[in-house]
């Protein structure tokens, strides 16, 4: 499977001169169409913001285009969902820090075992790496749902074949409860995991691309591979780690049913996507404080997007074939 | 401020487990250096395919085994009960219900979305300031699920007629003249529609993005000498632009069916699956861990596995003809 979605799909850039020269005079239809569309698009995220913005009276007086008339705003729902309070027991605060608990590892790890495997295929001759390679990136077929049930059994019971324990039974021996439930490490492993084939796919793109003699002439001079991965693959992969970086730091992110199976929505370790969904879902929904907690969870990725937009677009169409 | 150090302690787990990790591979770096001679590169390898492939064995295929398994037993995993399971998915009387809502799903937001994105791409090529457009439809491609559900949930929102409106669609449905609008998320069978309209708006950024790059990658000279022989408008879209994007074009209509085939956020925060709007991917949630029937869970999660298979094969073939042909 050496197919190289982001080298086949041709990506945003730069019009060469030519096709410059060859483009029609811009439509004014068009222009107007794509105008129209784009407010379109637009509206459902203005309209979150300006309902988190307006005092909760106003929320539930009018709409939030009511804003047009009646301009007070206030900085008291994200005050209020921060922290919690008479409404919310719970503010989002917690779970934000446990998102940004999450997505850390969840996003280091996987790219730094991915440049592993992919330098050894790539660079270490041994029998078998292209079987290996194939292997792992097939592994992209594989949806999520068929591991999650197995993979919450054994973090939560251990597995072994017969008595041979292949995973062991953390349990706390007073409370009888895993001890790897309610701690971040089922997440980080999940995510790991389930990062990995599309990750080594894409780090082998880039780092069987060095050029043979730099690693050679390395070699020669006595360099060891480890050496060899810390000084020269890492930095020479760089560009392509960053774009698998972003695409992974999103996922992570704006995960939903990795968290919900593997941490609930207790505070301790919950990331904000159960939170939000709770609260959405709960009797008596409040929505200036449901609006803010949303703009506050979504603000971040959007940053994220808007910055490294080139990058992310490159991520996704690779990522699009994903597990 | 207990709070910011509760949170700043998190955080710290979070690098901790970082440097963790960092410090272990390090070390095991440290220790596979030391081997010398012939066994080198064996030792390399396993240096740096072991990690990964224990984490893949253990998070990927057993649990893949596994679940194939659990799909042949009963309830609780005890007993073999064949294929009862599947069954029970094809042949129960309310169950009809995810599946031709998947299918429906399945046609209507990739068919959609790419159309969407087909048109404005098209659209974009005549624009000379196209860029802001850009970002902003795709913008919500950054946004979770979650946040999307919450962002339509407010549109969606119902209010009694006689009360100022709250939800956005209601509120222009009755500017429009409509005295009564429905309440939309309980409204059988377009309910479903307005939940994919969601997973649309998410997905014709990307349809767009992907679907420009190809338009613009289009040699000039092709589209020059078909307007030499006098092909403009619908002849030069339909005979020179789609067969020049055809692959693309699938690559992006099959990509999208993936991610429906799966779709699980967007109906469990909105309606989860009630009201006659239910999915394979949810209901296969529903049934592992809130009715916790391992058996039908599992089948249903393999049901899913294989309908993503052709898609993703199709998916890959295209790619590699697209490749070839360059």
């Amino acid at each position: 499977m050496s197919v190289e979605a982001h080298e086949f799909i041709p990506l945003p850039r730069q019009d060469p001169p030519l096709a410059a020269a060859r483009r029609r005079l811009s439509s004014p239809v068009a222009t107007v169409i794509v105008i129209a569309i784009t407010v379109l698009w637009t509206i459902p995220t203005v309209g979150l913001f300006v309902t988190s913005i307006r005092p909760v009276w106003q929320t539930k007086r009018s709409g939030w285009w009511g804003i047009v008339e009646d301009r007070t705003v206030t900085l008291d729902n994200y005050v209020q969902v921060l922290t919690g309070g008479e409404i919310l027991p719970e503010g989002i605060a917690p779970y934000l820090f446990n998102t940004v608990a999450i997505v850390l590892p969840a996003t280091v790890i996987p790219i730094l075992l991915a440049c592993m495997v992919a330098y050894a295929i790539a660079w270490v001759p041994f029998r078998g790496a292209n079987i290996v390679f194939v292997g792992i990136v097939a592994l992209q077929v594989l949806p999520i749902q068929m591991t999650l049930l197995p993979l919450l059994t054994m973090f939560s019971n251990g597995w072994s074949i017969g008595p041979v324990p292949i995973f062991p039974n953390l349990d706390n021996p007073e409370t009888g409860r895993s001890l790897l439930m309610g701690t971040y490490v089922p997440l980080w492993l999940v995510h790991t995991t389930m990062a990995l084939p599309l990750a080594v796919f894409l780090m082998h793109n880039a780092i069987a691309r060095v050029p043979k003699e730099i690693i050679d002439a390395a070699r020669i001079d006595g360099a060891s591979h480890y050496v060899i991965f810390r000084r020269m693959i890492l930095p020479l992969a760089l560009p392509a780690i960053a774009a698998f970086a972003i695409f992974q730091f999103l996922w992570v992110w704006n995960d939903y049913i990795v968290a919900l199976t593997f941490a609930g929505s207790s505070a301790d370790v919950a990331p904000v996507t159960p939170y939000l969904a709770k609260l959405a879902g709960g009797y008596g929904v409040h929505e200036h404080l449901l609006t803010a907690g949303a703009f506050i969870a979504i603000v971040i990725p959007i940053a994220v997007f808007f910055l490294l937009q080139r990058h992310f677009a490159r991520g996704l169409v690779v990522g699009a074939v994903d597990g | 401020m207990e709070e910011l150090g509760a949170g700043l302690a998190k955080v710290g787990t979070g690098v901790a487990a970082v440097a963790i990790v960092l410090g272990l591979l390090l070390l095991i770096f440290f220790i596979g250096a030391r081997a010398k001679g012939r066994l080198q590169s064996p030792v390399a390898i396993v240096v740096f395919l072991g990690p990964a492939i224990l984490l893949l064995a253990y998070g990927l295929i057993v649990p893949a085994f596994r679940t194939t398994v659990g799909s042949f037993q009963n309830a609780s995993g005890q007993d073999w009960v064949g294929f009862a399971n599947y069954t029970w998915i094809f042949t129960a009387p309310g169950n009809s219900t995810f599946l031709i809502n998947t299918i429906l799903w399945l046609i209507i937001a990739p068919v959609l979305s790419t159309g969407l994105g087909l048109t404005l791409a098209l659209l974009l090529d005549r624009m000379r300031r196209e860029s802001v457009s850009k970002s902003l439809i795709f913008m919500p491609m950054a946004i979770s699920f979650v946040g999307a559900g919450i962002i339509w949930g407010l549109i969606y929102e119902y209010r009694d007629p006689s009360k100022p409106q709250v939800g956005l669609l209601s509120q222009v449905v009755m500017w429009l003249g409509v005295e009564d609008p429905p309440n939309w998320l309980l409204w059988q069978p377009f309910n479903n529609f307005l939940l994919m309209v969601i997973m649309i708006w998410i997905q014709v950024g990307f349809a767009m993005v992907v679907l420009s790059a190809a338009i613009k990658a289009i040699p000039s000279d092709v589209v020059e000498a078909a307007e030499l022989d006098g092909a403009t408008g619908y002849r030069l879209f339909s005979k020179v632009t789609i067969p020049m994007i055809r692959g693309t074009l699938i690559v992006v209509l099959t990509t999208i069916m993936i991610a429906v085939l799966k779709i699980f956020d967007i109906v469990r925060t909105m309606t989860n699956g009630n009201f006659g709007t239910q999915v394979v991917a949810n209901e296969m949630y529903a049934q592992a861990f809130v009715a916790f029937d391992v058996g039908r869970g599992s089948a249903l999660a393999v049901v899913l596995f294989v309908a993503v298979i052709p898609l993703i094969v199709y998916n890959v073939v295209q790619l590699r003809k697209e490749r070839a042909i360059r």
